[in-house]
This record gives C-alpha cells, structure tokens and sequence, in this order.
C-alpha cells in the first residue's frame, strides 16, 4: 500500500476504516458470547472443545478469531470505496468491545453457569 | 542452572512476547497520540510514520503470538487434571482457588482481545498513513482501541505473574 501525502487525506474514504473497528468488535463480542455461552450449555460447551488438551477455550477463542476475520472482509467489501458515518462505525465498535469485555468477566459469565 | 522445557514456555509466553507487548505499548501510544498537525511538521510526521507501523505491527503480531503459545503450549500443562498441576492445587486450597476461578478464568479469555484490537490499530494507521494527523475522530477510536488492547493484555499478564509465582508450571 503507497503512503499518502498528507495533502490527501480528504480522498481517502474511511470506509475500510469503519469496517475494521466493526470487525474488531464483532469478533470480540462473540468471545465474549462464547464464554458465556459456554458456561450456560455443557452441551455447547462439549462442541466447543476444538483441541483436547485445550478444552472449549480452543472453541470459544476460535469462533470469535474467525468471526473477526470473515467479518472483516465481508465489510471491507461491502465499505471499501465508501464513506460512512464514521461516529456511528465507531460507537457500534466500542459497544461490541465492551460487550467482549464484559462477557468474559467471570463474575458476569459465572451467573449463566448451568446446574 | 537448569530449566525445564515447561518453564522455558512459560518464560516465552510471559517474559518475552507478553511482556514485550507491554513494554512496546508506551511508544506505540505515544506516537499515535502526538500525531497532530498542531504538534508535528509535516516532515515530522513522516519521518515518524514508518516507525509507527513497524511497531504497531510488530506489537500486534507479539499479541498473535502470546496468546496462541499460551492456549495451545502453556495452558495444557496449567489445566492437565492430575492433582499436581496448578489448577489442582489452587482449587485444592480455598484460600488460593480465586487465583483460579477469577485471574485464570479472566486472563485465558479476556487476552484474546489484545490480538484482535492491536491488529485493527495497525491496519488503520498503515491505511491512512500521515494522513491519520488530520482525521482526528478516527485518531480518537483508533486510541481507544489501542488503549482496550493494552487493558486487556496487562490484565493477562498481571494475573499470569501472579498465577506463575503462587502455583508455578513445572
């Protein structure tokens, strides 16, 4: 990718931009889905168990990497070229962290333990 | 003066890719959070440019690495169900099981967060370049993102240090 000057800034579209922040949340809100709904469902919990030794924190953290990756370019498509409501991008992104954070917090994801 | 192979990992995991993360953070968020029209010449800017790519990816990359070497290496021997591995003793002890059921727990999920949020930092800052001086609402997410990476990643490392030193892998 050429460097641009700084002259260019208004021409490039911040859609890719966008795109990645949304990426980087989805992928870490669906961690956090994972673990909590690895917690809730031994059912869930044994399809999650990816690599043996690992347990279902192989399924759990692999989900949410591959979400990360596909919904990159999947947006990066659909937004690539495009200017968007960079604001908007931006706070979907943050919520979509902080849910990632919030879900795997133990104190938070330990009141869906099942049984 | 010996080592097994099991602390050799954990040495790896911790005090080389997770620490260089850490260490990596304070120039990293210094150089995007200077990257102001108002503050830096354009030269400046420039000039600085490469070395905030290479860093960013470089720390990105570190998180990639730390948090794979520590689920599929180091984290098979914490978690192994024979009664001498550090998950069994802590849990073995009510007094130590919350360096289990908290820092454990927390830490092998929360880190995968570093990786994900530092590589969409990076990519950001390689796609606008200087530009990025003059975009100052991505300039903010971008260091929010950058800033929930290095949280992430210290509460990782901050509880493995702990988790090592009360019940080390052996």
């Amino acid at each position: 990718m050429a460097t641009p000057t700084i002259n260019q800034a208004e021409e490039l579209p911040n859609g890719p931009i966008a795109a990645a922040l949304v990426a980087g949340g989805i992928g870490s809100a669906v961690i956090g889905l994972m673990t909590v709904l690895n917690e809730a469902s031994p059912a869930i919990s044994n399809t999650l168990k990816w690599v043996g030794p690992v347990g279902p924190l192989s399924g759990k953290t692999g989900v949410g990497v591959i979400v990360f990756f596909v919904s990159w370019i999947v947006l990066h498509v659909i937004y690539r070229g495009k200017n968007v409501d960079f604001a908007r991008f931006a706070t979907i992104a943050l919520i979509l962290l902080g849910l990632g954070l919030l879900g795997t917090f133990p104190p938070f994801f330990d009141l869906f333990a099942a049984g | 003066m010996s080592i097994s192979i099991r602390e050799g990992w954990t040495v790896v995991h911790g005090m080389l890719f997770g620490a260089a993360f850490l260490l990596a953070f304070a120039g990293g968020l210094a150089g995007l959070y200077s990257l102001r029209p108002e503050w830096v010449t354009v030269e400046g800017i420039k000039e600085r440019m490469f070395r905030l790519k290479a860093g960013l990816w470089g720390m990105a990359l570190i998180a990639w690495a730390t948090v794979i070497s520590g689920t599929y290496i180091v984290y098979p021997w914490y978690r192994a169900k024979d009664p001498t591995s550090p998950r069994s003793i802590l849990l073995a002890d009510p007094s130590t099981a919350a360096w289990h059921t908290l820092g454990m727990e927390w830490k092998e999920h929360v880190g995968w967060l570093a990786p994900i949020a530092a590589t969409v930092v990076a990519f950001a800052v390689t796609y606008y370049g200087p530009t990025l001086s003059k975009k100052l609402g991505e300039r903010r997410a971008l260091l929010a993102f950058y800033m929930i990476s290095f949280i992430a990643a210290a509460t990782a490392g901050v509880f493995g240090a702990f988790i090592n030193k009360v019940a080390p892998i052996r």
